[in-house]
């Protein structure tokens, strides 16, 4: 337990002491807000879909945590690098509770940051319509960014340095988060991309969120958390094995 | 207590490490010493279960690390050739990280990390965080770190690259007082010729993969007609500067990710 906690301690200590990381990482959802949220909102409105914003928020909060989330599990390349990882390996704990730690660690990361953007997203205008259902939203933040953590933990496993990085991001991290239906209903949509959105895990994220903040759902709040689950615990599963394969 | 035999390892066509045999007793400081890129490095790798081997056996203390990895880990403290602390945490924060993953009960480790930082003048930058640290600084804080727990065997690869003498004159008096006191067995690799005179029981030199001598550091310089460890040192390995120095590890490194970079393209 308190190698967990250790591990733990070491990441937030890390995300509190970087200022210019956290100011930076705010900025995207910012813009995602402020250009897609009022630009796009007129023609939504016209579409009879109501108020974008509103739609868009969770999306957003989600895009938050997902981007925190890989980025803290991929992190491990920077310890592997700079040589730190040696240390926690070598060291006689069980590697699965540094793994565990680690992403615990990430996850918490995630989840302050996506609390600031519920944040910010109240200042451009965003509503909670049934404040009751405020405990599954936060439930629903954490699993994702549990989910996202241990993926980038394990995709960080079995890269040695930051040239896989670009490919990485480009044919993994932004399909997820475009194809999710952060931005977009996934009603009516053309078949290859339904059949995309619904194995895309970050759907049922956005889509619980979107749930419990805005009471707008599409696979409904059952599913959402049972295939968070399940994903999460499989990305855990994997993470930890890969991880503790790890040679230097 | 370390027990070498038949020890391979190859990185792709690139064998690091040809069949190597030897014993350290209990008790025993033995120095691992060779060129740079003859092998020293990735035999300590595997010995403190970061690298598997590709043959060959290995026993730490009747253990096998590549198997019973967690077992191995409670034996054995480290000192990295390379730097491995956090540059975001402070020095005591460094320290404290290594306590607790060692299980050092609190009320020790604090007496330990501050009599240990202390003792490498680090006390009074103990709250600064470690990038603002010189080269020599975070070398110290490495070695006190690798000291706070007292393991039954101690690995120190290359510890005192880059140190004044002041520290390394400290370094192995602390040593040789664990070993001594604690009976702790020392596994060294070192480039300093005069200090595994001085504090190694016995001696291997390792040269291309291979251990090319074993033994005293006088039957080494007796076996060789040399007067000086040096001397013995450079008529077994050659006075030729190896071509792949500094960056062999490097190299090698790149080689074997080359290799797995190529066996997942397709995949890619």
């Amino acid at each position: 337990m308190s190698a967990i906690y250790i591990l733990w301690l070491r990441s937030v200590k890390r995300y509190v002491r970087s200022k210019p990381r956290i100011i930076a990482a705010l900025g995207q959802p910012l813009l995602f807000l402020i250009a897609l949220g009022f630009g796009f909102g007129p023609i939504f409105q016209k579409a009879g879909q109501g108020n974008y914003i509103q739609f868009l928020a969770p999306g957003v909060i989600a895009m938050t945590i997902l981007f925190t989330a890989i980025f803290s599990g991929i992190e491990l390349i920077w310890d592997r690098q700079f040589g730190f990882l040696k240390e926690t390996l070598v060291a006689p704990v069980p590697r699965i509770l540094v793994m565990i730690g680690r992403t615990l660690g990430g996850a918490t990361i995630a989840m302050i940051q996506g609390l600031i953007v519920v944040v910010i997203c109240f200042a451009v205008g965003f509503r909670v319509t049934d404040y009751n259902k405020l405990p599954i939203a936060i439930v629903v933040m954490i699993l994702i960014a549990i989910m996202f953590t241990a993926l980038g933990t394990a995709i960080a496993s079995v890269l040695s340095d930051f040239q896989g990085f670009q490919l990485i991001m480009n044919f993994l991290v932004m399909p997820i988060f475009f194809l999710s239906g952060a931005l977009f209903p996934l009603t009516n949509l053309p078949k290859v991309l339904d059949v995309i959105a619904s194995i895309d895990p970050l759907s049922y994220g956005v889509d619980g969120l979107r749930m419990a903040l805005v009471g707008i759902a599409h696979f409904g709040i059952t599913l959402d958390l049972l295939v968070l689950c399940v994903i999460t615990a499989a990305l855990l599963g994997t993470g930890s094995y890969l991880f503790s394969r790890i040679q230097l | 207590m370390i027990q070498v035999r038949n020890l391979v390892k190859a990185y792709g066509d690139f064998v690091a490490v040809k069949d190597i045999s030897f014993d350290v007793e209990e008790g025993e400081i033995f120095a691992f010493l060779g060129p740079n890129g003859a092998g020293k490095t990735t035999t300590i790798k595997i010995l403190t279960t970061l690298l598997k081997p590709t043959s060959g056996s290995v026993r730490l203390d009747g253990l096998d690390p590549s198997v019973q990895h967690n077992e191995a880990r409670k034996r054995f403290g480290i000192v990295f050739q390379d730097p491995s602390l956090d540059d975001e945490l402070t020095a005591y924060e460094n320290m404290d990280f290594h306590g607790v993953l060692y299980k050092v009960p609190r009320k020790v480790r604090g007496e330990r990390i501050e009599s240990l930082l202390k003792l490498f003048e680090l006390w009074d930058r103990r709250n600064d965080p470690v990038k603002q640290f010189s080269g020599g600084m975070k070398r110290r804080l490495e070695i006190a770190r690798g000291l706070l727990h007292t393991p039954k065997i101690i690995f120190l690869d290359e510890p005192t690259l880059g140190l004044d003498p002041q520290t390394r004159n400290q370094l192995w008096t602390h040593v040789k007082k664990l070993n001594e006191e604690e009976r702790v067995t020392v596994f060294l690799t070192t480039h300093y010729m005069e200090e595994a005179d001085r504090v190694a029981h016995r001696i291997a030199i390792i040269d291309h993969g291979k251990i090319v001598a074993q033994g005293t550091s006088q039957q080494l310089k007796e076996q060789t007609g040399g007067e000086t460890l040096e001397q013995a040192f450079l008529s077994l390995t050659g006075s030729t500067i190896r071509a792949e120095d500094a960056t062999s590890t490097d190299q090698m490194r790149n080689m074997a990710r080359m290799f797995r970079a190529s066996s997942r393209g397709n995949k890619k």
